[in-house]
């Protein structure tokens, strides 16, 4: 049985009396320890797919039609009560922004904790303890020092593993990160994709990665989903995807990657010799 | 974008304009001499004679509303042009040159800002002395300050900009760039605060003439008429709420134009 | 601490600024102190003399030199209309003033929290579109008229106090407090309205913020995400209509003691206007200004406990 099974999805957006339908008919699973990737453009759906999950949708967009079942159970049906037993525990997010995603006023050690607090009955010491042991895991550098540290006095990338702790310590089964990459330049970028790597591989922790970019999703994914006006458009293993996709749009996402053309030259030229 | 209907800025509009005609009413015609004392019709209640009532000298209440309602706009509009016109003069010259003139000016208004503005009228008004004009002159200089601060930074945001350097690089005056570049930019929230303006002198112009250093008599004032009747206020309470109501009426229509004009800039 | 010296700094220089203003402003007054001080019939001989003794005949600067410095020793002048030290009868009807804006204030504050949060709760439902039609026109009534409706009600109808006997201090201090409660309602009101739709706003944009988002993705519920994240991130803005509306009370204090026939700072004030009595004048003056420029020193201090970005702000 996959862990997050996907059924016919339908997001519609309202406003006023007009409405838009920004994810269409869409279906996907994804099994235990997988890496499963969307691919699209902005506006293509992904972002609202991964929203939809945690019921996590503003107020003017909709589930409108299909399931989503998590570990067997159909989560779309959920009220916000038993939402919020999943929510953090179950399935951990990790959003674009570092810097607007943490609370500005809140230390880093107060929000590495918070699901912990939510979720779980642990003395004040444990849950730091906890809380630093999951920093280390996520390598951020000195964590009893930036354990007291406020957002504004980390680096980006420091931010996005602060993330990536706050979501992974109730050790859930899911991690949906939704372009956890973008807003960081290309070394940390390729840094936080390792250890996302890392993670997968220790805590047998399936994740859903979010991008834009065919060539980070390659990087990572075992699976990777091209979505494209909230539709699916293609699915296929990551080798397939990147080396032979069949879609045409698929195809104009490749050629968007900015290394692809040399790495295509490099292959072609040592095709030749 | 959802189209709305901006209800603030309707009823705001429509009390103004209810109000403004019974001020342009009230110059020509009201229906008792507002100063014509009766001592035979003291303390009327409310009737179909009176609408309002008279008040202790047997004055009609309705007729020196409408004057004060009068004197209240004429404050009020006299106030905000003065107040806005330096005001934004000053904020367009500092915030576009900037400088040691900036930085002067902009001190003395933060020393001015410190002061409650009520406080900094009592002030201008025991320097300069009590009546209408004084009234006009110290509030407008409360006004100044706010004013010029936020076209300012409205300045100060589009010095920089890139239509501003082209204009300049293509030899287009400085006057010219101000008035007709920038400006143009800064006006919806000049009218919006010169509406939040309206409001505000409204309300000091009847505080300070509640307080007897505003308007003096025999000039109707909707606030000296409220302090006035308050020693009748047990046996007599109409002669206070008229009055009193016409202020809120005054000030809440200002409020809701202005309500309604940043909602629209908003969009 | 680089932050604080910064803003102890600014506080001086404004201050300076403040006293100077003040003082310049009555100095160029048609009709001098000394003037004002003898009357019309004294002749001009014993008026120009009045004016060496007074030291009114020296240069503005250096006037302004001597009068701060005394001021800086607590010599702040004496009371042409009652030749009294202005000390003395300013500083007894301090306490008048101050307990009339702690009051309000605590009103404000404990009305427009809890109002302020239930209409972000509610935005766009009908109890929010009550909450906000009620708002926007209590903050058009000004205060002295809120004042005489609750006389009118309260006092005259209602008798739940004595319209105009104020109670001082010094005789019962309970019977102060509660004689204040009415003219502290009546200033505290409208400012109540503009504070609930200030903290209204300021809840209603912390909304669409990412982090809101994390924190519910981390199995907060609704509540726990309003008062744990939302709340103190729209307190900010909040705190700064707060400093504003603590010096508009003073200023309405003075109004509102004549509603209330309350003979307190304010009543001074206008009487001391009309007297031309200047140094009492001055020193109301330059005493509220000096605490409004305190309060807004003390809520640099609390913005910096609050938000940890603040010390790094220029």
């Amino acid at each position: 049985m996959a862990l997050l099974e996907v059924k016919n999805l339908e997001v519609t957006f309202f406003q006023g009396n007009a409405s838009k339908s920004v994810v269409k008919d869409l279906s996907f699973c994804t099994e235990q320890g997988e890496i499963v990737g969307i691919v699209g453009e902005s506006g293509s759906g992904k972002t609202q797919t991964s929203l939809s999950i945690l019921q996590l949708l503003k107020d003017n967009a909709k589930i409108i039609k299909g399931s989503i079942f998590f570990d067997g159970k159909e989560i779309s049906a959920y009220d916000e009560k038993k939402m919020q037993s999943i929510r953090g525990k179950e399935i951990g997010m990790v959003f674009q922004e570092p810097m607007t995603a943490l609370n500005p006023l809140h230390t880093v050690g107060k929000q590495v904790e918070e699901s912990m607090k939510l979720h779980l009955h642990l003395s004040k010491e444990d849950r730091k303890k906890r809380a630093i042991d999951f920093m280390k895991m996520v390598e951020l550098p000195n964590p009893e020092d930036v354990y007291h540290k406020y957002p504004h006095q980390l680096s980006g990338g420091m931010r996005q593993r602060v993330m990536i702790a706050s979501a992974l310590c109730m050790e859930p089964k899911l991690l949906i990160a939704d372009e956890p990459t973008t807003a960081l330049d290309v070394t940390v970028q390729a840094q936080i994709l390792r250890l996302l790597k890392k993670i997968n591989e220790e805590k047998k922790v399936s994740i859903l990665f979010i991008s834009h970019d065919l060539g980070v999703v390659h990087k990572l994914c075992d699976r990777v989903l091209v979505m494209q006006n909230g539709k699916k458009v293609e699915e296929g293993s990551s080798e397939e995807i990147f080396h032979a996709p069949k879609e045409a749009y698929t195809k104009e996402l490749l050629l968007a990657i900015p290394n692809r053309t040399t790495s295509l030259r490099k292959r072609r030229r040592e095709g030749m010799e | 974008m959802k189209n709305r209907k901006n209800y603030s800025l309707i009823i705001g509009i429509t009390i103004v304009s209810i109000l403004f005609l019974l001020f342009l009413m009230g110059i020509f015609y009201t229906p008792y001499d507002p100063d014509a004392m009766n001592g035979s019709e003291k303390m009327l209640a409310p009737s179909i004679q009176h609408l309002f009532g008279t008040d202790q000298f047997g004055r009609d209440i309705f007729s020196r509303v409408l004057k004060g309602i009068g004197t209240t706009f004429l404050i009020a509009i006299s106030t905000v042009c003065l107040g806005a016109g330096i005001g934004v003069l000053i904020g367009v010259l500092t915030g576009y040159f900037g400088g040691w003139l900036d930085e002067v000016l902009m001190r003395v208004n933060d020393a001015i800002v410190a002061f409650p503005s009520i406080l900094l009228a009592l002030i201008f008004i025991s320097v300069l002395g009590a009546g209408k004009n004084n009234v006009v002159l110290a509030l407008a200089i409360v006004f100044i300050p706010s004013f010029a601060r936020m076209t300012r930074s409205e300045f100060l945001a589009n010095r920089d900009m890139d239509y501003v350097k082209s204009a300049k690089l293509m030899g287009v005056s400085s006057l010219r760039i101000m008035l007709v570049h920038i400006l143009p930019n800064a006006i919806p929230t000049i009218l919006s605060m010169m509406a939040i303006g309206f409001n505000n002198a409204i309300l000091a112009e009847a505080g300070m003439s509640y307080l007897g250093i505003g308007v003096q008599p025999p000039e109707a004032s909707l606030g000296r008429m409220l302090s006035e009747s308050q020693i009748y206020l047990s046996r007599a309470p109409w002669i206070a709420i008229f009055p009193g109501l016409a202020i809120v009426l005054l000030a809440l229509s200002f409020s809701l134009i202005s309500e309604g004009l940043s909602k629209k800039g908003e969009r | 601490m680089k932050y604080l010296w910064k803003k102890v700094g600014t506080l001086i220089i404004t201050l300076l600024i403040v006293s100077f203003l003040s003082f310049f402003a009555f100095s160029v007054i048609p009709g001098d102190a000394a003037q004002s001080k003898l009357g019309t019939e004294a002749t001009e001989e014993q008026v120009k003399a009045l004016r060496e003794e007074m030291g009114l005949d020296k240069p503005v600067l250096i006037r302004y030199g001597k009068w701060i410095t005394q001021f800086l020793q607590g010599d702040f002048g004496e009371s042409y209309s009652y030749s009294l030290p202005v000390k003395e009868i300013v500083l007894q009807k301090m306490p008048i003033m101050i307990a009339l804006v702690l009051l309000s204030f605590f009103w404000i504050l404990v009305l427009s929290i809890p109002i302020g949060i239930v209409s972000a709760q509610h935005e766009n439902r009908l109890l929010d579109y009550i909450i906000r039609i009620g708002n926007q026109t209590v903050m058009a009534i000004p205060s002295f008229f809120i004042g005489m409706i609750i006389t009118l009600i309260f006092g005259i109808s209602l008798k739940w106090f004595m319209p105009g006997c104020y109670v001082p201090i010094e005789d019962s201090f309970f019977g102060f407090l509660s004689y204040l409660i009415a003219p502290s309602v009546a200033i505290a009101l409208p400012k109540t309205a503009m504070a609930v739709k200030i903290l209204r706003s300021a809840i209603v944009s912390q909304k669409d913020m990412d982090y809101v988002r994390t924190a519910y993705s981390r199995g907060n519920t609704k509540r726990q995400v309003l008062y744990r994240h939302m709340l103190r991130n729209a307190m900010i803005p909040t705190m700064t209509f707060w400093a504003m509306t603590l010096v508009d009370l003073i200023a309405n204090s003075i109004i509102i003691e004549k509603v209330f026939s309350i003979p307190g700072l304010g009543t001074m004030l206008i009487t001391s206007i009309s007297n031309r009595d200047y140094p009492v004048v001055q020193f109301i003056i330059v005493f509220v200004a000096t605490l409004v420029i305190l309060i807004n020193f003390l809520i640099d201090l609390l913005y910096a406990k609050i938000d940890p970005r603040v010390s790094i702000r220029k």
